[in-house]
């Protein structure tokens, strides 16, 4: 079976769903429409320029090229992760706390799945290598974001607690596990929900594609669960790196909270 | 006299220089408005902030131990007291329960206070354990940042004479106090913060 294409014929139909949420905003002054418009445009333009940006660096098939695309993504993504906590390091920590936690998961987990299960032909393909770096990229994001939310979030909280245990003699690691702890749960909490909710609540988006792109659903079903593990491999490290990082730039040589740090 | 805490040019970018001889077994009694230095004397001590300049226990550097060593020895207690489990017992690693209850009871906190949640105690209650978990280790210095602040008056008495009994015993402390009568009832040596600068008072 091959897939369905699309005719852009086919694509102006399904723009009338658009039209008729602008025109619902306007008869129930929703004062949406404007949002909505700006919203579907931005979504058509990004992606067709991805579409072509993909489309070129399939056509290189240069490693060199493949490499740096995913660096680019990581590198937004680093972006994400530093702006979403609503405390702060001074400088660019945060930046750095978020690169190197989002690149070392995806990297780690991309290229195990590259070289064991997927196995391409040569293994940094980019048909196979850029869309699975992107989405462990969002879940990773998603993990090391939460992650360092929390942590920077309950620091500042506990920090009587923490420094009551500094000043009676515990180490600076003893004080703040508790926090670190937290904050790696919060951060595997999206990919257990999404584990225990695939199938069932929702079709998870890889197997759906697979599926209209007219794959058997199990060979689908198999692609996503190898995909499930990686994300939850990927979010596990990223929340790890992420909330360690973050827990050793609040300290110093002398085991002292550092708090003098954050903004 | 035998030195037990020796304070040298010990400044930080807010507070100081500061010098200090606190012989053993004495006190040396802090006063001053908020806000002049006096936490960040003690905190800097306890090196919980940055600071440069020296301090030495009975003859050793600070730069020499580890940094949780060193405030196992100088054990700083802070005017808000921190706690980080849920019930009072659990913030109490290596005592007994007997040392514990003896402890809270010569300070007028009653023993079944030990298992109930931290969230359930009063200001005074919470101060007066949190000096309980500090005294139990019985370090030789104690850096004491108003002790009795949220305290009544028979409290205070109570402490006070725990402090004494202490002192006899050759712990030396370092209190920091907003009362100038406890400064003169517990204080051998007095001082007065004004603006991150001690002077004698």
């Amino acid at each position: 079976m091959t897939p369905i294409l699309l005719t852009p014929i086919d694509i102006a139909i399904a723009a009338i769903l658009i039209v008729l949420d602008a025109v619902l905003s306007i008869w129930l002054k929703l004062h949406l429409h404007r949002q909505l418009a700006l919203a579907a445009a931005r979504m058509v333009v990004q992606l067709v320029a991805v579409g072509y940006v993909l489309r070129f660096i399939f056509s290189l098939n240069n490693p060199a090229a493949t490499l740096l695309l995913i660096l680019v993504m990581v590198l937004v993504a680093a972006r994400e992760v530093a702006a979403r906590p609503e405390r702060r390091f001074k400088g660019s920590s945060n930046l750095l706390i978020g690169a190197i936690s989002v690149g070392f998961a995806t990297f780690v987990t991309a290229i195990l799945a590259l070289t064991t299960a997927i196995r391409p032909e040569p293994w940094f393909d980019p048909h196979y290598a850029i869309p699975l770096a992107g989405i462990i990229l969002g879940n990773v994001l998603n993990a090391a974001s939460l992650s360092l939310d929390s942590f920077l979030g309950s620091v500042r909280r506990e920090r009587p607690g923490i420094e009551a245990r500094l000043a009676l003699g515990d180490s600076y690691r003893e004080a703040i596990a508790p926090l670190v702890r937290e904050a790696i749960r919060r951060g595997l909490l999206p990919i257990i929900n999404q584990m225990s909710a695939a199938g069932i609540v929702t079709l998870p988006g890889i197997m759906t594609g697979q599926i209209l792109a007219g794959l058997d659903p199990l060979e689908a079903v198999k692609y996503q669960i190898l995909l499930m593990f990686l994300l939850s491999g990927g979010s596990g490290l990223s929340a790890l790196a992420a909330s360690y990082l973050a827990a050793w730039r609040l300290t110093d040589e002398r085991q002292r909270l550092r708090l003098d740090r954050l903004q | 006299m035998q030195t037990a805490l020796l304070v040298k040019r010990l400044r930080s970018a807010f507070a100081g220089p500061f010098e200090l001889n606190l012989t053993k077994g004495a006190c040396a009694a802090i006063t001053g408005p908020s806000g002049s230095g006096k936490s960040l004397f003690l905190r800097m001590i306890a090196d919980l902030d940055p600071s440069e300049g020296e301090v030495w226990l009975n003859g050793r550097a600070r730069a020499s131990m580890p940094a949780p060593e060193w405030r196992r020895q100088a054990t700083y207690v802070s005017a808000e007291s921190g706690w980080w489990a849920d019930r009072v017992i659990e913030h109490f690693a290596a005592s007994t329960r007997g040392e514990i209850a003896a402890l809270s009871a010569r300070l007028g906190v009653r023993a079944d206070l030990l298992d109930a949640p931290v969230a359930q105690l009063s200001t005074g209650e919470k101060q007066r354990l949190a000096l309980v978990r500090a005294l139990l280790p019985d370090p030789p210095i104690l850096l004491l940042d108003e002790p009795t602040g949220p305290l009544d008056e028979d409290s205070v008495i109570r402490v006070e004479a725990l402090l004494r009994e202490r002192m006899t015993a050759g712990t030396s402390i370092l209190l920091v106090t907003h009362n100038p009568a406890q400064a003169e009832r517990l204080g051998v040596q007095r001082y007065r913060m004004m603006a991150g600068q001690m002077e004698t008072a």
